[in-house]
């Protein structure tokens, strides 16, 4: 394809949106809350709490693992591509890693949209095969006795990762717990923050 | 489609990028297609999140390749407004001021003979086979699964069925199974013992087996 003569692509975006505007389609606003949800709403530090909060609730964290999607919405995280999200819990012995190989999927509303690295090629064909040779790239150094399971974002299922909990962090509250909790934890690709 | 989307164990790919970002998106064209993403829900009749996936899948793999996220999807997004009739291409380059390159078309017969499965078929701890099976359009079943072996970890609610969504098909409803697969199944003598990949599957995508 040449493409010395492709129009740029803010051009290509302003001239679909600027048709359907003209041609009555939509209204002049209708991407606005859209696009609110997509960069303030739907975040990581939604499922930070959910994850701090299964930390320090037993009975929350049971309903969590039971049946993430219930577990989520009581702490108002709910909407598009979250109609049915799994919680893995990390242990011991295995780890969960989140990939989406065909397009890019994730929980929005407890992970927020996925950010780039997420969505390149690279990790989408890699992670899969080598897990854990793009774990260790990624600076995650797994024990070989420790199984990995990578989880593959295929069909309607959404997953969120519930990272183990670092030590030393007894007593605290659910929001200091929270911020130790990154996406890459939600994710899989790094643990929960050590406590400093 | 066997097309260049389905990435799951494809050689080849350098290091990650990995540069872990809190924003949502970097320029406001990001923003425009995500909200035309979902914002096609409402212009489009029929719309789907399959056929959306599609228009995507469609592209000109040196186009998918080369260019960012939100691009594709602008692209995919773009495709079916113009193919339903919303837009009009030529009227878009002239507003962009350039060429303007969509997806290409959908292929004929894109459907897999696959028996629709309204029942659920399998549980926990069945061991089932991915068929090996190759449509020209839309499918979830990734290709480095198919025709391997694997164990049912869960079975989730059904879910509206891909193939047939993405193709302007009557409604048709599957369970879909989490479905573990041993990186020695999948990868042979490269996959380590105790790596496995969980893969979420549609019932009619697979077919009963023993270990």
């Amino acid at each position: 394809m040449s493409t010395n003569d492709v129009a740029p692509i803010a051009a290509r975006a302003a001239a679909v949106r600027s048709a359907l505007i003209e041609q009555g389609a939509m209204a002049a606003d209708a991407l606005d809350p859209i696009i609110h949800w997509g960069a303030e709403e739907w975040k990581p530090e939604n499922g930070a709490r959910v994850v701090a909060k299964a930390w320090t609730d037993p009975e929350f964290k049971a309903r969590l693992l039971a049946d993430a999607t219930p577990a989520c919405a009581e702490l108002g995280y709910h909407g598009p591509q979250g109609e049915y999200i799994v919680a893995l819990e990390d242990t011991p012995s295995m780890h969960n890693v989140i990939v989406c190989t065909q397009c890019s999927c994730t929980a929005w509303p407890v992970l927020g949209l996925p950010p780039d690295w997420y969505k390149s090629p690279e990790y989408r064909a890699r992670v899969v095969r080598e897990p854990r040779r793009v774990l260790h790239e990624l600076g995650l150094d797994l024990d070989p006795a420790v199984s990995v399971r990578v989880w593959e974002t295929s069909a309607e299922t959404r997953y969120m990762v519930i990272p183990m909990r670092p030590e030393g962090t007894e007593g605290w509250t659910e929001e200091q717990l929270a911020e130790l909790v990154t996406r890459e934890a939600l994710i899989g690709t790094a643990l929960a923050t050590p406590a400093s | 489609m066997d097309g260049v989307h389905d990435l799951g164990g494809m050689h080849g790919f350098g290091p990650i990028n990995y540069r872990p970002t809190t924003e949502a998106f970097h320029e406001e064209w990001q923003e425009t297609a995500f909200g035309l993403m979902l914002g096609s829900v409402i212009l489009l009749q029929n719309h789907t999140p399959d056929a959306y996936r599609h228009s995507v899948e469609r592209m000109a793999p040196s186009h998918y390749f080369a260019v960012h996220y939100y691009e594709r999807v602008l692209t995919g997004v773009t495709t079916l407004l113009v193919e339903n009739g919303v837009l009009d291409h030529a009227d878009l380059e002239r507003r962009a001021g350039g060429r303007f390159p969509l997806a290409g078309p959908v292929a004929d017969k894109p459907l897999a003979d696959l028996t629709p499965q309204s029942e659920q078929r399998f549980n926990k701890g069945d061991v089932v086979k991915v068929k090996d099976f190759h449509p020209k359009g839309h499918t979830r079943a990734p290709r480095f699964c198919r025709g391997k072996q694997g164990r049912v970890l869960h079975v989730a609610p059904p879910f509206p069925f891909p193939d047939t969504s993405a193709h302007g098909g009557a409604q048709r409803e599957e369970h879909t199974y989490h479905v573990e697969f041993t990186a020695r199944e999948l990868w042979g003598d490269n996959g380590t013992d105790n790596d496995f990949v969980v893969v979420d599957l549609w019932d009619s995508y697979l077919e009963g087996a023993t270990a």
